[in-house]
């Protein structure tokens, strides 16, 4: 663990916020890994935070110190043509280093190069634009989950376009997973089989050697391409999940030949905000049930290191503050 | 699937799965899913300016060329620097469009760990690879009763990866000897 600075204002409409609760995801394995171009030594890693309002740029209007927020894991200006629209994670002026992707926190350069929430402090750039107000009734530890995990599983499972008695499979078991399938059921699946491709979607032993050491891989074409197997034909294939910018080996041929529909997008989270409060606050989804470990930020190496190796039934391990 | 032109009959009606499931079907018209429809252009977002202010360039910003100018706001973690970032600043030369433009972003990863591990040897705070890399949660979290007797699917090539961690560690090591003896051959 390395001491940095606290982060300043860069931008008028930056704030900067104190963490009080962060998360790891799955995606973070990536850049633990090396998979993610332009990951620099020295950058925070952390998408999935909540905390509360440190400081606020000059243009700030929405926030005041002191104020709990939850922060979307996009980044995003409000204004472009594709904010416009609610493509928040499509924004076109926040990452430099990309046109294809948008800003994402603690994600590499090529998402950005802003440093992430696993940390004590963290810039939060157009802070009148991504973050809310945690709503006084909702829990911490659900807030935190809303900031990507559930909202992406939602997100899968809208992009699914399932309509009342469809059968939806979803791969992957992890979090996302779980909360897609949750989700298909909100939408009106007849059946929703989970299947949990585990490790095997990283392939065969020649696919984790060129994946992990070569990095010539990014992102696992196989728990796609059996997703493309097994939907019927002018079924619908959503893909979530960090996928790298460049080779996959992907069944393109009969995604054509079954005349499939594919569709796939970082989620753009704060735009299912609204509904998925209502949600929570119905109890219909329960995000915080899916936590396993709380982890301290200074024995976030040991973190890392379970969550890899997959130790002692690891599935979504919170880091919480230092005890000092 | 049958041959015929039906929806396959679902096991439970809807509304058995009503009853069995909390919320079943509550976004089942698409109009209750948020991104319906997708050329919405009424929702408020925060944003008070058409385009923003644009964020101080202190320092050169390497920038992507499929980009018309600098993003207003970008991030600054950890600009560019010594051989890793002269190789970054070449790879923005090539557009995202070209294989090359990664690759070499993916060599300077390889080039960036690297000089982070030996710059550290040189400071007061070296690289510690037993408690720096978490692997003592091999005895909290249980290492070996994580791994079996659980069908994990991984176990199949995770026997490698001790070898591929630690094998550039132990193929530096060895050109460093090589060389240390090499040079010892030629003074004397
Ligand atoms: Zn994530
Ligand atoms: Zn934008």
């Amino acid at each position: 663990m390395e001491e940095k600075d606290i982060p300043k204002v860069e931008h008028p409409n930056d704030a900067i916020a104190r963490v009080s609760l962060a998360a790891t995801c799955g995606s973070d394995l990536h850049l633990y890994h090396g998979m993610m171009p332009d990951t620099r030594v020295g950058m925070t890693f952390g998408h999935e935070f909540v905390g509360t309002v440190h400081e606020v740029g000059s243009s700030g209007q929405n926030l005041k110190p002191g104020d709990r927020v939850m922060v979307p894991f996009n980044i995003f200006c409000g204004s472009c043509y594709f904010c416009a629209r609610g493509l928040y994670s499509n924004c076109h002026n926040v990452n430099a280093n990309a046109t294809a992707v948008g800003g994402i926190y603690g994600y590499s350069h090529t998402c950005g190069g802003y440093d992430g929430g696993q940390s004590e402090y963290v810039r939060v750039p157009f802070a009148d634009v991504g973050p809310s107000l945690i709503p006084e009734w909702m829990d911490e530890e659900d807030a935190v989950l809303l900031t990507d995990a559930v909202a992406t599983g939602y997100f899968g499972a809208q992009l699914g376009d399932i309509s009342e008695g469809d059968t939806v499979v979803v791969f992957g078991a992890g979090p996302v997973g779980l909360f897609a399938a949750k989700s298909s059921w909100l939408m009106g699946a007849g059946r929703v089989v989970i299947d949990a491709v585990g490790a095997e979607a990283d392939g065969n032993l020649t696919q984790h050697v060129t994946s992990s050491q070569l990095k010539l891989q990014g992102g696992s074409p196989v728990a796609l391409n059996w997703a493309i197997d097994s939907v019927r034909k002018g079924g619908t294939v959503s893909v979530m999940g960090a996928y790298g910018p460049m080779f996959s080996a992907v069944k393109f041929g009969d995604a054509v030949n079954k005349g499939l529909t594919l569709r796939m997008n970082q989620c753009p989270v704060k735009r299912q905000w609204p509904r998925l409060f209502e949600h929570v606050r119905n109890g219909y989804l329960k995000p915080s049930d899916i936590v396993t470990h709380r982890i301290p930020l200074e024995h976030i190496a040991e973190g890392y290191h379970m969550f890899s190796a997959k130790l002692d039934g690891i599935i979504k391990p919170l880091i919480v503050p230092s005890a000092s | 699937m049958p041959y015929t032109a039906d929806k396959p009959q679902p096991k439970e009606t809807s509304e058995q799965l009503r009853a069995r499931i909390p919320g079943w079907g509550v976004d089942l018209d698409p109009k209750d899913r948020p991104s319906v429809p997708r050329e919405r252009r009424d929702r408020p977002t925060g944003a008070h300016w058409e385009f923003p202010e644009r964020q101080e360039e202190k320092v050169p910003r390497e920038r992507s060329i499929e980009h018309k100018f600098l993003t207003p706001v970008f991030g600054t973690s950890t600009p560019p620097a010594g051989v890793s970032g002269t190789l970054r600043r070449f790879a923005y030369r090539y557009s995202e469009g070209r294989a090359a433009h990664w690759l070499i972003l993916l060599a300077a990863d390889r080039v960036n760990a690297w000089e982070a591990h030996l710059g550290s040897f040189v400071s007061l705070h070296p690289d510690n690879p037993i408690t720096e890399t978490g692997v003592l949660s091999e005895f909290s979290g249980h290492g070996v009763r994580s791994r079996f007797g659980k069908k994990r699917a991984d176990l199949a090539h995770q026997w490698i990866d001790p070898a591929l961690v630690a094998g550039p560690w132990i193929l530096a090591g060895a050109a460093v000897v090589a060389i240390a003896r090499n040079l010892r051959r030629h003074k004397a």
